[in-house]
């Protein structure tokens, strides 16, 4: 059974179809990467997905469940997480408290037992903590810990958020552009973390890439998108030979160019 | 002698007792001011209401309290009004303020100043426009030491916003709802993908803004007569929250301090009204000084 069903999923901005008609599964353990062209619609799928955008029509499936009705603050506690293109941190605070959010649906301690810090409550934060620690050796953020988001370099941004999203301890992991803006090195830091995440972390990861390096090393499967309608899906040097997506390719080139 | 020794203290008693004074009024702006800073941690905006929230609280109080009205014990009548008053906050998000989520900041201030006149008005036509007086355990009672005066209130007020800033900050920094509240206010996007309610920790946030004017109304009441225009004490206590900064709690309640104590100094040995003017005065120092805030958060700084 798919972990996740996306099908016929639509969301029309006004006149503007962003995303019309897309429909893919992603099998537990898969790597499924989504490409296209800017404004292909890509950033909106995970949109639609993280509930931040009400779907116009189509339903979306995780687990078995419908989750098409569900809200944006629901979505972490079934065990989905993701990182923004844009990165999305909480910038006055550090490494260390960002990833302790991701925490946040774990915990179920109340208020009073919070403010009187009760056994249960310790027993708690040593347990998320631990959890954290795991997640910072991982992504070697040791250096890191205690340092104010806002001072940091991009690169260690980017890579603060993927651990945010493993320290939510998800089932799937929606990565929007994990490469963008990365050097070559840090992009194969990256390629070989997805790798650890299937394997060693049992999880399963739907990306969003511009690199098509990073997506050939990674993807056991590619969906590309053009104005946001499907135009292929397959494997990815399948999905590289179709006649469709190279067209959809040149056609951006030629703009990036210009 | 003795007259000659008198006379040599008494400028510095005098000093003494207007600090004193100050730090009490500087805490009852301070309290105003953490009121601001919540709601505009919660709503990114500014809600000028929180002056006439503090006055319906107080009223309310009043209502409950006073032995010609409810005539129920003082503690009793306090807790009551910060329940209903957090209720009221609580219900002001959730039924107009979500309303406008979205729309720039100015939709919020014009809209936050028409409540304000609501509430004035309620305040008004319940318990009409001539002053009244709220009875507490503690007026008129003063305690000396050492030659200075000090009025029971004055240092019940100090004490309260003491105790109460303490709460907050544990609230903030140690439970889950305050984490969480603290998460959504640096940024929405990334509270509600962690799993965050941010509308709802919003709401809440309201109600324990409208808790807190509570007990600053209930402060200013022990001080002297209250009538349903004292909300526009709120513009000075807005002036403290700008000069703390805006987004921080610590920050409001300093610039509280410094507006109090200044206040009644400037108005003992400063001309004319420049004693009225200080706390704009201070707000625009600090603003061309720092701009942020003495307690900025926003880093000036870009890479």
């Amino acid at each position: 059974m798919s972990l996740l069903e996306v099908k016929d999923l639509a969301v029309h901005f006004g006149g503007v179809k962003a995303v019309d008609g897309v429909s893919f599964d992603v099998s537990p353990g898969e790597v499924f990467a989504i490409i296209g062209p800017n404004g292909a619609g890509k950033s909106t799928i995970f949109n639609l997905i993280s509930r931040i955008y009400e779907p116009t029509r189509g339903t979306l499936r995780f687990d078995g469940k419908d989750i098409t009705g569900l809200k944006a603050h629901d979505i972490a506690r079934l065990g989905i997480a993701r990182t923004f293109q844009n990165i999305e941190l909480f910038d006055h605070s550090t490494v260390l408290d960002n990833l302790l959010m991701g925490r946040h649906t774990h915990r179920a301690t109340n208020f009073i037992q919070d403010i009187l810090f009760l056994p249960k409550v310790r027993r708690e934060e040593r347990a998320h903590r631990l959890r954290v620690e795991e997640v910072i050796e991982f992504l070697e953020l040791e250096a890191y810990r205690t340092k104010m988001i806002a001072g940091l370099p991009y690169g260690v941004r980017k890579v603060v958020e993927i651990g945010r999203a493993l320290a939510i301890g998800p089932k799937l992991i929606l990565l929007d552009e994990p490469a963008s803006g990365l050097s070559v090195e840090e992009t194969q830091d990256v390629a070989f973390w997805i790798e650890d995440m299937r394997r060693d972390m049992g999880l399963t990861v739907l990306m969003v890439e511009h690199d098509m390096s990073l997506v050939n090393q990674v993807s056991d499967r590619v969906l590309a998108v053009a104005n946001g309608k499907p135009l292929a899906m397959g494997t990815p040097s399948e999905v590289q030979a179709d006649p469709q997506v190279q067209a959809a390719y040149l056609g951006t080139a030629v703009e990036d160019a210009a | 002698m003795q007259e000659g020794r008198d006379c040599a203290r008494a400028p510095l008693m005098e000093l003494m007792q207007l600090v004193i004074g100050g730090l009490a009024n500087g805490c009852i702006y301070g309290l105003v001011a953490l009121g601001f800073v919540l709601i505009y941690k919660a709503s990114e905006g500014v809600n000028f209401a929180q002056g006439d929230m503090m006055m319906l609280g107080a009223f309310i109080a009043l209502g409950l309290g006073n032995a010609d009205e409810l005539g129920l014990p003082f503690g009793i009548a306090v807790i009551g009004a910060m329940a209903i008053m957090f209720v009221l906050s609580w219900g002001v998000e959730r039924v107009v303020v979500r309303q406008i989520f979205g729309q720039p900041q100015f939709a919020l201030v014009i809209l936050t100043i028409a409540m304000g006149f609501v509430f004035r008005f309620v305040a008004g036509s319940i318990w009409g426009y001539s002053p009244l007086v709220l009875e507490t355990p503690f007026a008129g009672q003063n305690l000396r030491a050492g030659g200075i005066v000090v009025g029971l209130a004055d240092l019940v007020t100090i004490g309260v916003t003491i105790l109460l800033t303490l709460g907050l900050w544990a609230f903030f920094a140690f439970t889950r709802i305050g984490l969480a509240a603290q998460a959504a206010s640096q940024n929405q996007m990334a509270a509600y993908i962690v799993g965050v309610p941010v509308m709802r920790v919003n709401s809440l946030i309201w109600g324990l803004s409208g808790a807190v004017a509570t007990v600053a109304g209930v402060l200013y009441a022990t001080k002297g007569a209250i009538d349903p225009n004292i909300g526009l004490l709120g513009i000075k206590a807005f002036a403290a929250a700008v000069i703390g900064g805006l987004g921080s709690l610590p920050g409001a309640l300093l610039g509280g301090l410094i507006i109090g104590v200044v206040e009644p100094i400037a108005g003992r040995y400063a001309p004319g009204e420049l004693a009225k003017m200080s706390p704009y005065i201070i707000m625009l120092v600090v603003l061309v000084a720092r701009p942020g805030g003495l307690f900025a958060q926003i880093q000036m700084k870009k890479v």
